[in-house]
């Protein structure tokens, strides 16, 4: 090259060291490997039943709003055929079938979720709207980590509760939200299994897929017929199956109204039930907390899959001296986060799971700003077709806020703040709920003293969502009764109270 | 004098770890190629450095890889400051800056008069550029006042040369001492806050440097003046550069993807780089042997 090239090289790059506007090109997940049917059955006993288009509801991949597939509507009888299959299979195959082998069918789960977890993390995104990174990072690793979890328990029930010889409960009916379609079919069936009862569980009508995929998984690992049935449809489906005479117990997950529908409707039987419904969730953060830290806590607490999530911090306290600084460094750190595409794998912010979620949070978002609220949102643009939502904070709101009282469940955080500790943990306390609170301080005993005083479930300081199979989960007051993962989560799925000796 | 700001090292893993999820891909890649070339300071700082080796590093800081046309040059050449004439004579016709360590780098353990005298030589040899080390030990004994006084006068014998005020954070023991050394060179003038010597392990990690630019945001926020940021030693791969280059951007905003404001000390970085910037270009992989190692 000749001196002459060289400087002009050189020149031009010096003149572009000027800043450049640097933005992400597409990084889309790829979708080539996924299979799904246009339309599925019921699974039921061990098999596919056959679709009848009749019978049959559409679900919507809520980035786009267009038809991804239809699935079967369970009615009365399909209900009544499932729970047969799971009583069959409770009194032969599966109630003969010990500990270890439970364990190893368990375990076999696991395994299979974890080889398959790219199509199941796929399949999520596209079915109910999340981030690629939360289902590929979060949804489907944590999922199979239950089921590893409960694995290692099935052969050892006697020893975690001694000298109580625990015996299964039988056919649970089993209810779940379409949050987190497949982990919390995991949180519901691992232990259900486990524990050697049989199941009857209805996914959320607008999230099946991962559900149905997960059946052609038992089918593959050999799981006895009639263990794990799948009754998809609405909520019609869900009330057949828990007034069903023939089950043992029940498990939903939800929100408070439909919950306190089902307390009623079971309140003369002698029904074991677990119940994890809404919340408002407190995030409570002190002047001397890393403020930074805290901050992207925030996103975490009440951005994380939408702001769909039952326990999600969505009600910031923070302490006055610090208000508006925290303020500001969470408007900037909203600026950097991507809403769009749930495939794409830089997104942040997926789709919201339905019209008619989309349609609640925006509702809620016009009511706090007509009760004085002022509305702060992610600049960004939003994609123009499917359900999407901008992250969003409402300040100038107050206890008796109907945004500060009611749950949003999209991303929508109001913000108040606070002088004194006390005055925290009581604001904190002043809900019907209480799912799950945060603390936020450099301060350990200070964790300690609120944590002691907040009546929730779940307290996280300095940290917010994170969930782990070892760690029981569930809520005080309207957030719901019983408890969900480690041992505690077992004792919901055993009866304890005489002596036989299957184990 | 300056404060104690509280920093929760977990969380600022989690964030270092949510930033590297980011998918770089395409013409986005391409341009962050660029940029991490365009903001390359091309660094030998050995015992054994003689005029043929600086020669050769000039070189290459010349011409990056010939056989592509307008691929960039980078931002600057470091050397120790008896190399920097040399360094001067081989690149003065060009854009290439000349950095220059002073101030009894690596340790700094000398006099201040002795650390003024390093820093008149380096610039009086024509450096564009000082790169200087704080007192560690008297940082971390709690003389403060005593650290910021030595930056501030390094910093006016620096005359028009830009400063880069080297923390060595591999030794500072806590990001909350990061975050308070950041604090205070850059309250006693730095133009640059730069993580290590390279001579010290660990060197730049992805943590100390989020610490660094979250300083950096709130002295522009308070004072209007923009900071650069320098991380030397440990970046080897395009990967690591990009994923940097994403922490910028997501902390401080797209004003500092701009060489003036942000550098990468680096020697082996720039190969990769090139590597990556060829394939993208020509949609070929070339085997290594095809750069120059110098």
């Amino acid at each position: 090259m000749s001196e002459k090239k060289v400087s002009e090289q050189i020149t031009r790059s010096n003149q572009a060291s000027i800043s450049i506007d640097w933005s992400y090109a597409d990084a889309p997940e790829s979708t080539s490997h996924v299979r799904f049917n246009k339309h599925y059955g019921l699974f039921i006993d061990g098999s596919f039943t056959e679709y009848n288009e009749n019978q049959s509801f559409e679900s919507i991949n809520p980035a786009n709003g267009e038809s991804l597939y239809r699935c079967t509507e369970a009615n009365k009888s399909d209900v009544d055929t499932a729970v047969k299959a799971a009583r069959k299979a409770f009194k032969g195959t599966w109630g003969s079938t010990s500990g270890t082998q439970r364990s190893h069918y368990l375990y076999r789960i696991a395994r299979m979720l974890q080889e398959r977890a790219r199509e199941f993390a796929v399949l999520e995104s596209m079915d109910g709207g999340k981030p690629i990174r939360e289902s590929r990072d979060i949804d489907i690793p944590l999922a199979a980590a239950y089921f590893f979890y409960y694995a290692g328990w099935a052969d050892k029930l006697a020893y975690a509760f001694p000298g109580k010889s625990p015996q299964p409960l039988g056919v649970c009916a089993q209810i779940i939200p379409w949050n987190f379609p497949l982990l919390m079919l995991a949180w519901k069936i691992a232990p259900a299994l486990a524990c050697g009862n049989t199941v009857v569980l209805k996914p959320a009508e607008t999230t099946s897929l991962t559900a149905l995929k997960f059946c052609e998984l038992l089918q593959d690992i050999g799981l006895p017929d009639g263990v794990v049935n799948i009754v998809t449809g609405a909520a019609k489906t869900g009330e057949y199956l828990v007034q069903h005479s023939d089950i043992d117990k029940i498990a939903f997950t939800g929100s408070t109204g439909v919950g306190k529908v089902i307390q009623q409707s079971i309140a003369e039987r002698q029904l074991p039930a677990t119940f994890e419904l809404g919340g408002k969730g407190a995030f409570i953060l002190f002047d001397d907390a890393a403020l930074n830290e805290a901050v992207e806590g925030i996103v975490n607490a009440i951005f994380f899959n939408q702001g769909h999530v039952c326990c999600a911090g969505s009600r910031l306290l923070v302490q006055e001296g610090v208000a508006e600084k925290v303020i500001d460094l969470l408007k900037k750190r909203m600026q950097h986060l991507i809403v769009g595409d749930p495939l794409d794998k830089n997104t942040d912010i997926g789709a919201v799971n339905s019209k008619e979620q989309l349609e609640t949070i925006q509702r809620y978002v016009e009511l706090g700003i007509q009760e004085g609220a002022t509305c702060f949102e992610c600049s960004g643009s939003l994609p123009t077709t499917g359900y999407y939502f901008p992250p969003t904070i409402l300040t100038g709101v107050s206890q008796s806020s109907t945004v500060v009282q009611e749950e949003i469940f999209g991303p929508v955080l109001t913000i108040q703040t606070f002088r004194t500790t006390d005055e925290a943990i009581e604001k904190a306390n002043n809900t019907p709920y209480g799912l799950a609170n945060g603390i936020w301080t450099d301060k350990g005993s200070k964790i300690f003293y609120v944590g002691n005083k907040l009546k929730s479930g779940v307290v996280w300081s300095n940290t917010y969502n994170k969930f782990d199979p070892t760690s029981p989960f569930g809520g005080f007051k309207e957030s719901g009764k019983g408890r969900e993962g480690g041992i505690s989560g077992l004792h919901a799925y055993l009866k304890l109270d005489h002596n036989g000796g299957m184990y | 004098m300056i404060d104690r700001i509280p920093i929760d090292a977990v969380g600022i893993q989690e964030r270092v770890e949510r930033i590297c999820t980011r998918s770089i891909k395409k013409e986005s890649k391409l341009q962050a190629l660029d940029l991490a070339l365009r903001m390359m300071d091309l660094t030998t700082l050995e015992g054994s450095d003689s005029e043929g080796k600086v020669r050769q590093l000039c070189n290459k800081a010349l011409h990056p890889y010939t056989e592509l046309p307008n691929i960039p040059s980078v931002a600057a050449v470091c050397v120790y400051p008896n190399r920097v004439s040399l360094a001067k004579s081989i690149l003065c016709n060009s854009s290439i800056s000349i950095a220059s360590v002073a101030t009894a780098f690596p340790s700094g353990m000398s006099s201040l008069q002795i650390k003024l005298d390093d820093v008149n030589y380096a610039v009086s040899e024509g450096a564009d550029e000082i790169d200087m080390v704080i007192s560690r030990g008297a940082f971390l004994s709690g003389e403060y006042a005593k650290v910021h006084d030595e930056i501030a006068q390094i910093k006016e014998a620096c005359g028009t040369a830009h400063l880069k005020v080297i923390l060595e954070t591999g030794e500072l023991g806590s990001l909350e001492n990061v975050r308070m050394a950041s604090d205070l060179a850059m309250k006693a003038g730095a133009d640059f806050i730069k993580t290590s010597t390279g001579k010290i392990s660990p060197a730049a990690t992805m943590p100390v440097v989020l610490v660094m630019l979250q300083a950096i945001r709130d002295f522009h926020e308070t004072t209007g003046k923009k900071i650069g940021m320098k991380p030397a030693g440990g970046i080897r791969s395009s990967k690591q550069a990009i994923q940097y280059l994403v922490m910028v951007k997501e902390t401080l905003g797209n004003d500092w993807l701009n060489p003036s404001l942000f550098r990468f000390g680096a020697s082996s970085l720039a190969n990769d780089v090139l590597m990556q910037w060829v394939k993208e270009k020509t949609g070929r992989y070339q085997s290594l042997n095809y750069f120059s190692n110098d």
